[in-house]
């Protein structure tokens, strides 16, 4: 075995490690211990992607050497080592552009926490990419839930409790219902590992036993999932989780931990239950459905909010809503739109956030529409930095939003019929809408009727806010110029998926 | 007797235990009163240990712990169920304690527990 190979192991355990040396030590240490481990996660994540993609394969790293049916297994392929990679590194730019938030907005003898909650978000992170068993998906799913409910909860104020209160509490309803499901899955087919799951349900399916319980199992996954990533109908939470947080925890969240979920809902649908299973069960017309409905109605939530953060906030609802309709096409185009799409956005809604945070410095904390008025204008890098993001939303090309839109019509072209009207109808009216909501704040954001208090103002930047925004930039970009690589990259791993 | 209901009579845990995972869930749900709320999410996870520890045993078989040359696996029942209601009772433990944590700062704030009233004056707090 390769020294590369143990590296996903590595990412997980080492970075709950991290956590646990956080808590007790100070801010500053834990500030500096965590970004130098993120530094060096995501660095041996795209070493493990350099490897998979030159050996054109996957592997499957045993725990403790035990053999199929009794080990616990982690599985790295090309899509797992590139979320990774992506997550990581986003993680680590998201931290750095609102490190000065998290200093002000902590309780000063907390901060050290704060780094503690993140570096086991990013270990749960890990495990759900890369698990092969159901159950260690269930307990990382709870760690998730956990750490990503205290990211709120750290920026003490009346309305953080009680959204992190509201999030908390459909989360568990959330993992409720996923547990159910595995727990009924367990009973009829008695295995945890995926690949072992996957032959017993094949079984299953060709001898018509057991319909109704595989039916019930995958409305539990897909509901469970569904209220945890925030598809609509179940996103009442999202906009105040992710609006009243500090900008690294708004960052985080709906950059990655509500992909987390999506991944493993893909992970149990193509490796789990298998693509057969679900045509049969019809199940993804109603993903399809709400998709599309997540697509308008999070654009026109949206439109309506005045307050950037939870604008940005609905916004995430509907870019959501692209990645179920991708996975509602059930076609391997459809796939590859929703996991360029899971890409995407956890490169361009942080991006978002930490712009949205920037420009709260150079208002007076205030993130209202009228208080952010010329906010570019103090704040010139944060302004580019939203353009870029805003740009990117709404799908113009060479930007990263553009490279999913593309495949995500090429794969509704594809499967014809009604789907394909819908589809496009949806991806159209959508795009409207993003452009209705995210060109009035660029032009906000640059107009020159700044109120009274803040003319003149001008930002002093600091280095990490500095370097995470032109990092941002700079990927968003490179993702939209070179998006024929990513592309290539995710159907390579799906077609390792066994697609 | 029609054979659905005779299925529900033979298998008295697993009914018992979507029972109370149904209890739990809308409890947990609709409920206002944060403490109840909690009640009923102890209640949805236990409903699901339950069932998991009725799926795992067989009537008259032994836990697998090999004492003398007992070594027949037949038996002994499957191990991996109860590990896994561990491994449950453990998470649900640790987020019940979160959401309790949680509960004494809102009270402390509010002076509440009706999730409604707490959502109202932190709206109010807002304006």
């Amino acid at each position: 075995m390769e020294l590369v190979q143990n590296f996903p192991f590595i990412c997980i355990v080492f970075s709950l490690t991290c956590g646990v040396f956080c808590a007790v030590l100070k801010g500053n240490a834990a500030k500096r211990l965590c970004l130098c481990w993120l530094t060096l996660t995501t660095l041996m994540s795209f070493a493990v992607l350099i490897y998979t993609l030159k050996n054109d394969g996957y592997y499957i790293y045993r725990m403790g050497k035990w053999n199929a049916p009794w080990g616990n297994e982690i599985r790295v392929g090309v899509l797992e080592a590139l979320v990774a990679t992506a997550f990581s590194g986003v993680m680590l730019l998201s931290l750095l552009g609102g490190m000065h938030h998290i200093f002000t907005d902590c309780e000063p003898e907390k901060t050290n926490l704060y780094f503690t909650m993140c570096s086991l978000l990013m270990s749960s992170l890990f495990a759900l990419i890369y698990t092969n068993d159901l159950f260690t998906a269930y307990v990382f799913v709870e760690i998730n839930t956990i750490a990503s409910c205290a990211l709120v909860m750290l920026k003490s104020s009346a309305r953080t409790l009680v959204a992190t209160t509201r999030y908390l509490i459909m989360s568990l309803l959330g993992s409720g219902l996923f547990l159910l499901g595995i727990v009924i899955l367990y009973g009829i087919t008695g295995e945890l590992l995926m690949e072992s799951i996957a032959d017993k349900v094949r079984e299953i399916f060709a001898t018509g036993e057991y319909s109704l319980p595989l039916t019930v199992i995958i409305g539990l996954f897909s509901v469970g999932l569904a209220v945890k990533s925030a598809l609509f109908p179940f996103h009442s939470w999202l906009p105040d989780a992710h609006g009243s947080a500090t900008a690294s925890s708004s960052a985080i969240l709906s950059g990655l931990v509500l992909k987390g979920y999506i991944i493993v809902l893909i992970k149990i649908f193509y490796r789990v239950l298998g693509l057969e299973v679900i045509v049969a069960k019809q199940v993804s017309q109603f993903l399809f459905l709400f998709g599309i409905l997540a697509m308008i109605f999070g654009s026109v939530g949206a439109l309506r909010e005045r307050d950037l953060k939870r604008m940005l906030a609905y916004s995430s609802v509907a870019q959501v809503g692209y990645i179920y309709v991708g996975i509602g096409l059930h076609s391997r185009l459809g796939m590859i739109a929703a996991c360029v799409q899971i890409l995407a956005h956890a490169i361009t809604k942080p991006m978002l956030f930490i712009a949205a945070g920037g420009f709260m410095d150079v208002s007076g904390g205030q993130k209202s529409m009228s208080a952010i008025t010329g906010a570019g204008r103090r704040d010139p890098l944060g302004g580019i930095a939203f353009t870029v993001g805003a740009l990117s939303m709404i799908g113009i090309p060479f930007f990263a939003g553009f490279v999913t839109k593309l495949e995500l019509t090429q794969g509704a072209l594809e499967s014809g019929n009604v789907t394909m009207t819908i589809a496009i109808i949806a991806i159209a009216v959508s795009t409207l809408l993003n452009a209705l909501y995210y060109v009035p704040i660029i032009f906000n954001l640059f107009s020159k009727r700044e109120q009274d208090e803040y003319k003149g103002l001008r930002v002093r930047y600091r280095v990490d806010y500095a370097v995470a925004t032109v990092v941002f930039i700079a990927l968003n970009i490179g993702f939209g110029a070179f998006s024929e690589y990513v592309v290539g990259a995710v159907r390579r791993g799906l077609e390792l998926f066994g697609m | 007797m029609p054979d659905f209901l005779r299925n529900l009579v033979t298998n008295y845990y697993e009914t018992a235990a979507m029972i109370l995972f149904g209890i739990g869930f809308t409890t947990l749900l609709t409920h206002r009163n944060l403490i109840k709320k909690i009640v009923g999410f102890n209640f949805m996870d236990s409903a699901i240990y339950l069932f998991l520890a009725s799926k795992g045993y067989i009537t008259g078989r032994l836990a697998p712990i090999i004492v003398d040359s007992n070594t027949d696996p037949s038996n002994y029942v499957n191990p991996i169920p109860t590990g896994l209601v561990l491994t449950g009772i453990v998470v649900s433990v640790s987020v019940t304690a979160f959401l309790l944590a949680l509960t004494c700062r809102l009270y402390d704030k509010f002076h509440t527990l009706d999730i409604d009233e707490i959502t109202h004056l932190a709206r109010k707090e807002r304006d």
